[in-house]
């Protein structure tokens, strides 16, 4: 017992060095989904047939394609054949940025659907331009909308996030495992992770029921029984 | 006369699919006129109002505001919905804005007022649909017809030629449409353009200048409301003037 304390407390700092690169690592893929699955939705549910066709194929090549395998196509595939040379997180950053991209648009696609064609009917009918009404009228309610769907994004990142060990970026589990390796611990180690994993998992979705909190609209889609 | 012509609608077809909604409808407004269309549902009432700022683009046919060709225009549609106002039926408020904000909107986006001026005209409005106390709440705080007026309101700080109203009272009980009538009766008198999809015949009958019944995407008949209900021409007009009565009450005698 005394010995797994010992190994925890000699190891942690290096372990916990790992969960700003993961914090790093989610945060940037939440960020790249966010923003291109916005543009996805937009430009599925208002741009013209053809465009809204060639996303589809997009969200069905990223959604289709497990984590691992989309990390090995960029990392021994993709990026060498291009000549780049790119850091592993980067490419996980890209793999798992892209793959959220596509789940995000479809949670920002059914909030602008639900909001019906009245709202944009009515900005029109003001004189607003497409891309007016789109950012005051359209989006502003559309997120508001999205955060509970959103929310899953979070989660879902944070614990795929894990799988670039298999390409070495230095995250929390790849230094947890490097630590079982030299020290033959697994489990005080990997139970550390776990805390830190937890500890994460709750810290956001604590930041985001504020958001949702914050956000909400006065008399609009809360039910007080 | 002639330039008292404020819209000018020729000849407009719109078809969904195979059904023609619309099939040649033209008609002329002048300035001050409130006319009211009325009709069955699926007549092409709404698809008119529509199509005249363009939510609905027509097949063919022309559309002219003061002269100036609506459809097919080289300027932007958007310059003529400034001057096109629109109620909808639904009222179509900005859920995520107060009413004040509702009416502010498109005068800081589209006619580009400073924060100040937009907020001033806004209240402006707001206090001639009689809702100045509710400027900070957001719509799902209103009730149906506080909702609406400030829809109302919304349209008209855009300072619009003529007003369009798509059966503004369709959705609220008698209370509450009686408010909504009340500043549209207002508007009118006033001398504000408007054209009103309605079937609240005392409405039409008080201010109106002009009934329009319509029937498959056609003006059957029109007349000044004195004429049109107490001689209507067609058997048709008649029978649908024979609903109204029965569901409304006596109307317009």
């Amino acid at each position: 017992m005394n010995e797994s304390i010992q190994v925890i407390i000699s190891t942690l700092p290096f372990i916990l060095k790992g969960t700003f690169v993961t914090l790093r690592l989610v945060l940037s893929a939440l960020a790249v989904g966010f923003v291109l699955g916005l543009l996805l939705a937009i430009g599925q549910v208002y741009g013209k047939k053809i465009l809204a066709r060639a996303i589809s194929l997009y969200i069905w090549f990223f959604r289709g394609l497990p984590n691992l395998v989309l990390l090995f196509l960029f990392y021994f595939g993709l990026f060498p054949l291009l000549g780049l040379d790119v850091s592993a997180f980067t490419i996980a950053v890209i793999a798992l940025g892209l793959r959220s991209s596509a789940y995000q648009s479809q949670i920002f696609r059914g909030s602008i659907q639900s909001l019906g064609s009245g709202q944009m009917m009515a900005a029109r009918s003001l004189g607003m331009t497409n891309i007016q009404a789109i950012l005051n009228i359209i989006l502003p309610q559309a997120l508001r909308i999205s955060i509970p769907g959103w929310s899953n994004e979070y989660p879902i990142l944070l614990t795929d996030s894990a799988v670039t060990y298999a390409i070495g970026v230095m995250e929390i589990l790849t230094r947890g495992s490097l630590v079982v390796s030299r020290t033959y611990q697994p489990m005080p180690i990997y139970l550390t992770c776990t805390v830190i994993f937890i500890l994460l998992n709750y810290g956001g979705m604590k930041i985001l029921h504020i958001l949702e909190d914050k956000y909400r609209i006065p008399g609009f889609g809360n039910m007080e029984m | 006369m002639k330039d008292n012509i404020i819209l000018r609608v020729e000849d407009i077809h719109k078809k969904y699919g195979k059904t023609e909604v619309l099939s040649g409808i033209s008609f002329e407004v002048r300035k001050g006129d409130t006319k009211v269309f009325i009709g069955s549902s699926g007549t092409g009432k709404s698809t008119l109002l529509r199509c005249i700022n363009q939510l609905t683009v027509p097949d063919s046919g022309k559309i002219w505001l003061h002269g100036e060709e609506v459809t097919h225009s080289q300027k932007s549609i958007n310059y003529f919905r400034q001057r096109i106002g629109m109620v909808f039926q639904n009222f179509n408020l900005f859920d995520h804005l107060t009413a004040v904000k509702n009416v502010e909107i498109a005068l800081i986006k589209v006619k580009k007022l400073n924060k100040k001026q937009a907020r001033e005209k806004a209240m402006e409005e707001l206090v001639r649909v009689g809702l100045k106390e509710q400027a900070d709440l957001y719509p799902a705080e209103l009730s149906g017809g506080q909702a609406q007026r400030v829809s109302i309101a919304r349209a008209l700080a855009m300072e619009p030629d003529i007003m369009l109203f798509d059966e503004p009272t369709s959705a609220l009980d008698p209370e509450l449409t009686g408010e909504v009538l009340a500043v549209m009766k207002d508007l009118s008198r006033n001398g504000m353009t408007m054209l009103v999809v309605t079937h609240e015949m005392g409405f039409a009958c008080s201010v109106a200048n002009e009934i329009i019944f319509m029937e498959k995407g056609k003006i059957l008949e029109s007349g000044p409301p004195s004429k049109l209900i107490r001689e209507p021409r067609f058997e048709r007009t008649k029978q649908f003037l024979c609903k109204l009565g029965e569901l409304y009450g006596d109307i317009g005698r």
